[in-house]
């Protein structure tokens, strides 16, 4: 690896190029790691599914486990009218956590540290919520543009800004998590650098530093997967419940 | 002073990083549009590949499983809970079969120890009928022997006064006039002598 911290980040093509019309869609590294993590997470909740029994096994507890904490977050953030979007929102959460994850382990890709995946990802729930909204309450969603018990001096001046916060949703989503853990795992390897420069003389404060850190990214990798998901439903809350 | 100097590339580096995301330099390989088609195809395709096997096969049967799982400890509770029950319900029939008992056998002393009484009063009455009977007989033999005592006694008398008055004067006197003589004593003295 090549000392500027930003080359863990390049995406490069792996086998050789695919197009679709003009588009090239060729299997890259990063795609390799979306494979990994979505088969990781499919092969685990299957193995989890398995068989029931009373007293279940680690990885039945394991899947059963996220199973509960992801639809207890639900239920707690957007009611329970929002059980019909479990699924989407349970596999948003795994797919960001293990990608997230499995950049923790050296040498791989971090699908999730860049910007147009998570943009993705942010668009499908931005979208998604905005149709919602509109199924529900037809034209009447526009009311979340317009809060109760504002004087109506300041309501173009609300109204807009309303308007603007929603539309930066995708944008400030998806830019957290990707800032999140592209900052994170630059400074990882800016201190994996500093223990080679600096030797075996000066290289054991960075390398406690990179230890420390290490166990911070985990945190920060479980806790953008939780934020991502969290803020997800509170969305959803807004398109289901329209009380703002 | 080394700690010092790496506190403060720490802090660089922070700075550098972010002043790199401000400027959207060339340095950032995510700002690469190369890939971006690619990436999103294949983000698409494997989160679609996730979700729809999430959705239609594996949670489902978790959601199953967990349901199951609830339903069944529910049930045991609930069989504890009657059999629970039932135990306590056979406690209180026992309780009530002892304490029923007990009752019977009080009842049971109760009517043999009056049954006793009232035997050993009937023997008692009969005896006591005899005994009076008896007494009356002894009474009537006594009041026979006590009448018959006073003429006997007067006979007695009578008879040794003739033979006393037949050694004292040598006469026979009439034993009419002895006799009527004993009568008025003993009419007189007989208190004395019979103690009536």
């Amino acid at each position: 690896m090549a000392a500027n911290p930003m080359t863990q980040f390049e995406v490069y093509r792996i086998g050789p190029e695919i197009k679709l019309g003009a588009f090239d869609i060729s299997f890259t590294n990063a795609s390799l790691f979306m494979v990994i993590s979505s088969l990781a997470i499919l092969v685990i909740f299957n193995l989890g599914s398995k068989k029931n029994s009373l007293l279940p096994n680690k990885i039945q507890l394991l899947a059963e486990l996220s199973y509960t904490f992801v639809s207890k977050m639900i239920s707690d953030t957007a009611g329970s009218k929002a059980k019909p979007y479990f699924s989407f929102i349970f596999s948003l959460f795994m797919f960001v956590l293990f990608c997230n994850i499995f950049g923790m382990i050296p040498y791989t890709f971090t699908v999730t540290s860049h910007i147009i995946v998570t943009f993705v990802l942010a668009a499908f729930v931005f979208i998604g919520v905005t149709i919602i909204g509109f199924i529900k309450h037809g034209i009447g969603y526009l009311k979340l543009f317009v809060p109760s018990g504002v004087p109506i001096v300041l309501l173009p001046l609300i109204v807009v800004i309303e308007i603007i916060s929603y539309l930066s949703r995708p944008i400030s989503l998806s830019v957290r998590l990707f800032a999140n853990m592209m900052a994170g795992h630059t400074m990882m390897k800016v201190f994996g650098g500093f223990v080679i420069s600096l030797g075996v003389v000066g290289g054991w404060l960075p390398l406690s530093f990179s230890v420390a850190l290490t166990g911070l990214e985990i945190l920060v990798a479980f806790l953008q997967a939780y934020v991502f998901a969290i803020l997800t439903c509170i969305y959803l809350n807004d398109a289901l419940n329209l009380h703002h | 002073m080394i700690k010092k100097i790496f506190f403060q590339l720490i802090f660089f580096n922070l700075f550098f990083l972010k002043e790199v995301f401000a400027a959207e330099s060339g340095g950032m390989p995510q700002l690469n549009p190369e890939f971006w088609i690619s990436q999103i195809f294949w983000l698409t395709l494997t989160f679609g590949i996730l979700y729809i096997v999430l959705s239609k096969l594996i949670l489902p049967k978790i959601s199953v499983n967990l349901e199951l799982r609830k339903s069944q400890i529910q049930e045991n509770i609930e069989a504890a809970e009657k059999q629970r029950e039932s135990s306590e319900a056979k406690l209180k029939e026992y309780d009530d079969i002892i304490s029923k008992s007990k009752l019977e056998a009080n009842n049971i002393f109760k009517e043999a120890r009056e049954n006793v009484v009232k035997e050993i009063n009937a023997k008692k009455e009969t005896l006591d009928k005899q005994i009076d009977k008896e007494i009356k007989k002894v009474e009537q033999e006594i009041n026979l022997l006590r009448k018959g005592a006073s003429e006997k006694i007067n006979k007695i008398a009578i008879e040794t006064t003739s033979e006393l008055l037949v050694k004292l004067i040598g006469t026979e006197v009439n034993n009419s006039s002895i006799s009527a003589i004993v009568d008025d004593l003993s009419k007189r003295n007989g208190d004395k002598y019979y103690g009536n």
